[in-house]
Formats: structure tokens, C-alpha cells, sequence
């Protein structure tokens, strides 16, 4: 077991992961952040996502050890301290983009770094970037639409929320 | 103006609060102190004999507390199924004992050989590789037809064959329906398989056992659509723990489809582990472990005949289905392919002859069982195919010739045991070819021909029987348990309601619907109720959430516990005002006396129930909380009509899903964005079976498709939005809310909408096609088109 320290949510944390101890499991068991959800063993299903110095990883795909002194962002850390929801995450309950929750912590932190990079996307856009994060509630009819949303765009003309 | 309050508004859902800003409790996210890991060892053969199994060396790694094999369960029971089938004989099906760790065999890929507890996940998975198992291999029995065939290998020695029963619906028919075949103008073949799916659900299973030595109680976290089954399965028939010595919790549930409906070894495993150990027992599925553990669905090969007189009325519905149920028993696995299946078999037409034929199949293979629609997808996906294919052959338009078949007067009587209540079949096709732009279709097929494109437009019906449903009758169908729901509300003194039900939300969103019926009939605030649900300890005994229930059987119960709230306030209401009982009307939140302007609010007499000082306390109790079992009188029916248009690329195969419209009749509608949202989803699913996804197994029963590297779930770019519609509305006659259930409706529709496009397209550029097996991959179409 190692000691490693990195900046979770602009709070430096630590804890002993193993060699082997994912970014996933180490937020999840060590550090109790919870939010963060696993949904697959291959990388497949987004559920993990969380951002690593500013850019969206999924957190099966790195070892814990390797975030040592990096900056990690969860959903924890997306609303306002007063549990205020910001812009993307008050879009998706507008428009109903969940259902369980489970895939949904990965969607807004895959869904933020869209809309960080390209911040007018065309469905096209969202639905190529959702490629790596799988929902299996929605049918993703109201998730593309909470992101076209949460970018300013109108989303009247889509049929039914 | 759209209501913002009761039934009928759509407000935004208290339970995305949590689930959005990653607060939410779901059962993996549970830690109870101490709390050891199970890992299972499974058989990576198909079918084996274990003749031996070696722990000495595993025994002795770090951190391993104890493993358990067969042998420890020996004298606790089996896992059990809860549906018994009489066959066309009148003998009950085959039914093989069902061990929760395997005993002399396993029987397919994913059974559990041995489990591994120790201090630690990687502990215990470090161990399992140590463990020695002398398995020798048998012949797997893998496809259903060879499993029937003299002399095959038999996947349970003690049964007579692989045949769990031959199921004839309705048996006494079968002579007059081969005589209407034979007097037919036209008859109408197809054969079809309906593919293997894997329900995913995107938060894997857990279970988490834990025991009190002081007290002895067990309680068990698991990821549930109904606590209160596992309780009483898990208890009365593995471990013999009464159910007041058992407490089943299943908080945040990341979604179902089914397959958490049933009650797995895994969860009577870690039960009876934490006894053992005195000390917490946490499983967590992989998904890898999903792909060949949780229940599969679906898998049906189907032969089916439509036959037709002179003017292209239905005359008969002839069908020979073979099911697989896998290699063991799962819960409800009997009951899918019949009464869920031969009963929907009318669907939405008058055909007045009708004969189902099912033979269930052993094979070696994961456990099949209800999956979103369970047996209603199977029966639509056929009957929709085969009126598609008969409209085709015989030159007529396919919207026309249902049209002409639709049952129009109801109540109506099938000839398959069931009697729709209510439906407007014409009405929800009107919505549809409304949506579709049916006109405009011939000018996008020709832009698409422009393109190098074939374009499809399929259509279809649906009808499906939910809310199941009477116990009386499911009792008489095989059913070895009720099928009421429960409710109980608390309200308390100053006025806040609380109401505890058996009904399960893993994503329907119930925290939200529910106190919309309650803020409608008190005339209050939603954001004065709260649910409660998920856990035995505090929920009346119910039965859960799958089979669109919730909302009909469950909400049925919430409303009459409320009724009985409403009259016990009215009688001291009536107190407080000198006034008769009789005379005392309940309108927003207030209560007066009718003919007068004497009123008292709704707290008012909540606090005079629970401070009783000036009350009729010699005719009625303190207090006010009342509890209500609903067992309904018939299913509900919802039905629907589902359009979609495909473009097919003919250089590679690939089809794309350019338009998906569905129009709905789910009588009255709580929340118009939650019933939408389900709708879609439905269709996600559907479309992901009809082009993507596949559990396959190769001749030697290993899983082919066991991760999301190799089965195809639905992405977001593999659909588009959907049109949906729920104008047409026939409220159910039987329950109190006039509501259906929504939740499995768009599974159920979508398949064959989209295969019917497929052909259409394909057709149009001149190939010769009437079916293509689901799901259509682009290896599929090009075969299809190039012979």
C-alpha cells in the first residue's frame, strides 16, 4: 500500500491505495465519494467519469496512484456549496434527462467537458459525444436535450419532454 | 394552462436532486462496519461434473475468512420458482432442484462453484484462483430443438428430458382453429426468433448480508424492484428465517427491466454467510459477472400462421413456440412464454380462433426470465410480423388491412382467456399516421434514392395486459403468490402526509408521481407527501414494481388507504363543526359544511386527531394513518400504434433509425414527463434489440457476448428523437385512477416497427425479402441482399 494525495474537489485528500487500486475505486472506498458510479469492467459505460486536471477521464481507466498531486472534479463538487445545482445539472432535471441516476453522475461530466470545449454543440455533436457513456433509462431523448438546453439552445421544437 | 399541482401537472422530480448532485443512496454505495467480501468462483464450462474441489492452497491465502462450497448448503433449501405451469396433459412442468452453490454439476457458464470470503475484494478474487476444481466436461446442450431430440444430453439427470412442459392455450380450441386453416382463402407463414437479450441495468447487482447475534436478526441490502418477494422467497423457502427476523432493504435501485426482479443465490448467499460468520458479507456484481449471471430474456423461436378469408378478415392465429428457460428455474421464468404470452396472442384484432403451442426448453445456458415486456414483446413482435408479411403478400395496405381486423366494441373477450376493458385502436392510429407524415413518405424515400439509400416505414400495434393482476386468478394460473399491492398513510398531526408502499421505484420516479394522486384528492401541496419505500421494515407487505404495476395496483392502494383517510377527517371535521358526517365536503385542503360557511382546514383536524381534546372519542380512535390492500379485478390494458422509417445503406448493410413515432393509450396519465420519459426509454430498448443487441452462445455454450465489448447496447447516436403522443386516452374501468401503466409499452411496440421498416426498405430496392432475424446487424442486411 501506497500513501497518495491529490485535489479532490478543491479539497486536498488523501489515503493507501494499492498498485492496482483504480481512480474509481479509490474515490468510491478510501475517499467515500460515493457519486461517482462504476457500471462496467471494460471502460465502456461512462459511469465513472470524472475530470483529471481539468480534462474528463473515465475513472476505471487510471490506477489511483497515478492521480498522485492532480486535480480530480466529481459530481460531488459540480453544485454550489448551498446544494444549488448549476446550469447542466438543473437542465437535466428540467427536462427529465434521468431516470435511475445511476449512469447520470458520468453525463453531466462528460456532458460539462462538451460544453466546456464546444459550447454550442449540434445534436449530432452531443449524441457523438455521448458515444462512450451509456444510459439504458432515457432511450438519451431528454439527456441531448437537457445538453442542447443547458447550451442556450432552444429545445421547444423537440417533440415531447 | 398546464396544472402545476396534482394529477395531470408534470413537476420536476424531487428525486433528481440527490441523483444529480451524486448524494444518492444506492446499495453499493452501503458499508456496514465490518463488513467482509464475497467473491464467486464460477464455472467457466458449460456443463461439468465437479468431481472434486481443492481448497487447501486458497484456504491458506491472506485475508481468507472461510469459502463455502456445495457442500455447506447442503440441507438449506433451493432457490425457488414462483410459478408452476400445468402442461396440455394437465401434468405440472419439470422442475429441477435449483442449489444455491453448485452440487455433482455445473450446468452453465456463470454457475457458482465455490464462494470466496476473505478481508477484501482482491482478497477473496486472488483466492478463488487458487481453488483447485477437477470438472469433467459433458456434452452442452445449447440449441433448444437438438435439447428435444432423442438421446440428448440431459441437463438435469433426475428429469425425464430437457422439456419443462408443453403448454397448449387454449387446448380445446386447437381442432376448430385447424379447421378454420383449412377452410382459409390465405394463409400467411413465418418463422422468427426472438433474440436473447441481457436486461442491463446500468448499476450492476449487490447484496449485502448482515446478522445481529444479540437479537438474531438478518437483514439483507440488495439491489430490488421488490423487497418484500425476496423477503418472504429467501426466507420461507432457502433459509427458514421468518419473516420478522428479516429485514430486506433496497434503497436507490439503478434500474431493473426485470431482472432485479427475481431472487438470486448470491442474495441467499451472503444472508446465510453473515450468520455464519457473524459479520457482514458485500457482493458486488462486475458486469462481466452480469452478462453471465443476471436472468436473460426473451429467446423464443416461433413459427407462426395467420390464416385469412376471402375479404382479409382473420380468421385463426396459429402458433409453435419454443422457450428457453436455461439451465435452472429463475422466479418467474414459467410464467413468461405462457400467461404472459399466449394471452396476448388476440392482440389487437378479432380474430376469433386462436391456439398457442409452447414447449419450454432446458439448455445449458444462464436462467431466462422477464425482461421489460416479458412475453408481450414476443407475442406482438410475431403477430405484428406476420400481419406485415399477409398484408404484403396479399396487395393490401398494412394500415388498412389492421384497420379492418381492429376490435372496435368493448368490453371484449378474447379467445385467448382475457377481456380488454377499454381501447380506441383506430383512435391511437390516427395520432400516429398524424405524427408520421405518411403523405410526405414517398418524397424523403425518393431523396434518400438519390442518395444511394433504400427508406422503410414499418407500422405496428400493440396491445399489452399490465397491472397483474387478480390473485385469485393469477392463483389458478399456477401463481404461487398474491398479486395485491399495499399502501399505508401516516398523516401526521400537523397535517404532512406520509405513505409507506409495497411498490418499488429504480427510476419511475414515484417520490414524484405519488403525492400528485394524494395533493389531488386532499387538495393540498405535493410537497406535503412523502414516500417511503424499499424496505420491509417499514412498507406494509407488497409485491413490487415490474409488469407497469405501480401505478395501477400500487396507486390503487394509495387511494383507497387515502379514501379511508378522507372519511375519518370528514368524521372529525364534523366534530370540530357540529355538524353530520354526511354533510362535510373536502375541497382544497379545507373541510365545510355543506350549504354553510363553516369550514376548518385540513391541519386543523390533523392536529385534533393526535391532540384529542375536543373529539368523538367514543366513536372513532386518535390518529390517522390507514392502510389499504389493493388486489385489482382484471390487468389493465394499454395499447398503441408505432411507426418508424429507416434508411438502409446498401453498399454496407447498416440501417438507421431516421424517424421513431409512437402514439399511446394509457388511460388517465399522473405525470405527462414521466409517462413520456418511459416511452422513450422503452423505444431505446426496443430499438437496441431490434438492431444491436444479441446474447449469443456458440455449440459449446460459452457466452459469445458476455461484455459491453461485445454486445451492442444502444448508444445515443444509434437513435433519434422520438415523437410520442398519448392523446388518446380510454381511461381503465376497474381501478380507481381510470390509469393502465406505461412503463413496459415501448419495448413492446418498437421491435417490429422497426424490422417491418427494414423489409420495406429492402423491398424497395427490389430484393425479395420477408424477414430478417433481430437483430438486424449490417452483416445480416447485406447477407439478406446479397443471398
Amino acid at each position: 500500500m501506497s500513501q497518495v494525495t491529490m485535489t479532490v474537489n478543491g479539497k486536498e485528500m488523501s489515503g493507501a491505495a494499492e498498485g492496482r487500486t483504480l481512480l474509481s475505486q479509490f474515490l468510491r472506498e478510501t475517499l467515500g465519494l460515493t457519486g461517482t458510479h462504476v457500471g462496467c469492467d471494460t471502460s465502456q459505460c461512462g459511469a465513472c467519469v470524472v475530470h483529471v486536471d481539468g480534462v474528463a477521464i473515465k475513472a476505471c481507466t487510471m490506477l489511483a496512484l497515478e492521480a498522485e498531486g492532480a486535480s480530480v472534479d466529481t459530481i460531488e463538487g459540480q453544485a454550489a456549496p448551498d446544494g444549488t445545482l448549476n446550469a447542466l445539472q438543473q437542465a437535466f432535471q428540467d427536462h427529465h434527462g434521468l431516470q435511475c441516476g445511476f449512469c447520470t453522475p458520468g453525463m453531466i461530466m462528460s456532458a460539462a467537458d462538451l460544453l466546456k470545449n464546444n459550447p454550442q454543440p449540434t445534436e449530432a455533436e452531443v449524441r457523438h459525444h455521448l458515444e462512450g457513456n451509456i444510459c439504458r433509462c432515457t432511450g438519451y431523448h431528454n439527456i441531448v436535450k437537457a445538453i442542447l438546453a443547458a447550451s442556450g439552445q432552444d429545445v421547444s421544437s423537440i417533440a415531447a419532454e | 394552462m398546464p396544472k402545476d399541482n396534482g394529477i395531470g401537472a408534470s413537476p420536476k422530480r424531487r428525486e433528481d436532486v440527490r441523483f444529480l448532485s451524486g448524494t444518492g443512496n444506492y446499495t453499493d454505495d452501503i458499508q456496514v462496519n465490518g463488513q467482509a467480501y464475497v467473491h464467486f468462483l464460477r464455472s467457466d464450462i458449460a456443463h461439468a461434473k465437479i468431481n472434486g474441489i481443492d481448497l487447501d492452497a486458497a484456504s491458506a491465502m491472506p485475508g481468507v475468512i472461510k469459502i463455502f462450497t456445495g457442500a455447506d448448503f447442503e440441507g438449506v433449501g433451493g432457490i425457488p420458482c414462483g410459478w408452476q405451469i400445468t402442461d396440455r396433459h394437465g401434468e405440472p412442468m419439470q422442475e429441477p432442484a435449483h442449489p444455491v452453490l453448485a452440487q455433482g454439476k455445473v450446468r452453465y457458464v456463470g454457475d457458482q462453484i465455490a464462494a470466496v470470503v476473505a478481508e477484501s475484494v482482491e482478497q477473496a478474487r486472488d483466492a478463488a484462483e487458487a481453488i483447485e476444481v477437477d470438472l469433467e466436461e459433458l456434452p452442452a446442450v445449447v440449441d433448444m430443438k437438438a435439447a428435444l431430440a432423442d438421446g440428448a444430453t440431459k441437463v438435469h439427470d433426475d428429469l425425464t428430458s430437457n422439456l419443462c412442459y408443453d403448454w397448449g392455450f387454449v387446448e380445446e380450441n386447437k381442432p376448430a382453429v385447424d379447421a378454420a386453416f383449412e377452410a382459409a382463402a390465405h394463409v400467411t407463414t413465418l418463422e422468427l426468433r426472438n433474440n436473447r437479450l441481457v436486461a442491463n441495468p446500468m448499476e450492476p447487482r449487490v447484496a449485502i448480508g448482515d446478522f445481529n447475534r444479540a437479537t438474531g436478526d438478518s437483514t439483507l441490502y440488495t439491489t430490488s424492484q421488490n423487497p418484500h418477494v425476496i423477503r418472504l422467497l429467501m426466507g420461507a423457502f432457502v433459509l427458514g428465517i421468518p419473516e420478522h427476523k428479516l429485514r430486506v432493504v433496497a434503497p436507490d435501485v439503478g434500474g431493473g427491466f426485470g431482472t432485479k426482479i427475481f431472487h438470486y443465490a448470491e442474495e441467499a448467499f451472503c444472508t446465510f454467510a453473515a450468520k455464519s460468520l457473524n459479520r457482514a458479507v458485500k457482493w458486488t456484481s462486475t458486469r462481466s459477472e452480469a452478462f453471465i449471471s443476471d436472468a436473460h430474456g426473451r429467446d423464443h423461436v416461433t413459427k407462426i400462421e395467420l390464416a385469412l378469408d376471402a375479404e382479409n378478415n382473420f380468421t385463426a392465429v396459429r402458433t409453435d413456440t419454443h422457450a428457453n428457460m436455461g439451465a435452472y428455474l429463475s422466479t418467474f421464468a414459467p410464467s413468461v412464454p405462457t400467461w404472459l404470452h399466449g394471452t396476448l396472442m388476440a392482440g389487437n384484432y378479432k380474430t376469433p380462433l386462436i391456439y398457442v403451442n409452447v414447449k419450454a426448453v432446458f439448455t445449458n445456458t444462464v436462467p431466462v426470465d422477464a425482461y421489460r415486456g416479458a412475453g408481450r414483446p414476443e407475442a406482438t413482435f410475431q403477430l405484428e410480423r406476420v400481419v406485415d408479411k399477409a398484408a404484403r403478400e396479399l396487395g393490401v395496405d398494412p394500415i388498412a388491412l389492421r384497420r379492418q381486423n381492429f376490435i372496435t366494441e368493448f368490453p371484449y373477450a378474447t379467445p385467448v382467456a382475457v377481456e380488454y376493458d377499454t381501447g380506441d385502436y383506430h383512435g391511437t392510429m390516427d395520432a400516429l399516421e398524424n405524427m408520421a407524415d405518411i403523405s410526405g413518405f414517398e418524397a424523403r424515400r425518393k431523396a434518400s434514392e438519390a442518395r444511394g439509400k433504400l427508406r422503410g416505414f414499418g407500422v405496428n400495434c400493440y396491445i399489452e395486459a399490465c397491472g397483474i393482476a387478480p390473485s385469485n386468478l393469477v392463483g389458478q394460473l399456477g401463481a404461487r403468490a398474491g398479486l395485491y399491492e399495499s399502501a399505508t398513510v401516516r398523516v401526521n398531526a400537523t397535517g404532512g402526509l406520509v405513505v409507506m408502499t409495497g411498490s418499488h421505484s429504480h427510476g419511475q420516479g414515484h417520490e414524484t408521481s405519488f403525492p400528485q394522486v394524494i395533493a389531488e384528492m386532499i387538495g393540498i401541496d405535493e410537497s406535503m407527501v412523502e414516500i417511503v419505500h424499499g424496505d420491509t421494515a417499514n412498507t406494509p407487505m407488497g409485491m413490487g414494481t415490474y409488469g407497469s404495476r405501480s401505478i395501477a395496483v400500487g396507486g390503487s392502494a394509495m387511494v383507497r388507504a387515502t379514501e379511508k383517510i378522507i372519511a375519518k377527517a370528514k368524521k372529525i371535521a364534523a366534530h370540530l363543526m357540529e355538524a353530520a358526517d354526511a354533510d362535510i365536503e373536502l375541497k382544497d385542503g379545507a373541510f365545510s359544511v355543506a350549504g354553510t360557511d363553516k369550514s376548518v382546514a385540513w391541519g386543523d383536524v390533523t392536529l385534533a386527531a393526535y391532540v384529542p381534546h375536543n373529539y368523538p372519542l367514543e366513536d372513532i380512535e386518535p390518529g390517522l394513518e390507514e392502510t389499504a390492500f389493493y388486489d385489482p379485478a382484471n390487468f389493465t390494458y394499454p395499447s398503441g400504434a408505432y411507426a418508424c422509417e429507416v434508411e438502409v445503406d446498401p453498399e454496407t448493410g447498416k440501417v438507421t433509425i431516421e424517424a421513431f413515432n409512437a402514439a399511446d393509450d394509457f388511460g388517465n396519465i399522473i405525470n405527462p414527463m414521466i409517462v413520456d420519459g418511459q416511452v422513450h426509454g422503452g423505444i431505446g430498448q426496443g430499438i437496441g434489440q431490434a438492431l444491436l443487441e444479441n446474447a449469443a452462445y456458440d455449440e459449446n455454450g460459452q457466452l459469445l457476448s458476455a461484455s459491453y465489448m461485445d454486445y451492442a447496447m444502444p448508444r445515443a447516436s444509434d437513435v433519434p428523437f422520438y415523437g410520442v403522443d398519448h392523446s388518446s386516452q380510454t381511461p381503465c374501468t376497474h381501478n380507481p385512477l381510470g390509469v393502465k401503466g406505461c412503463g413496459e409499452a415501448g419495448a413492446i411496440g418498437s421491435p417490429p416497427a422497426v424490422i417491418n421498416a427494414v423489409v420495406d426498405a429492402l423491398r424497395s430496392g427490389g430484393h425479395d425479402i420477408h424477414h430478417i432475424d433481430m437483430p438486424v446487424s449490417p452483416s445480416r442486411v447485406w447477407q439478406a441482399m446479397n443471398g
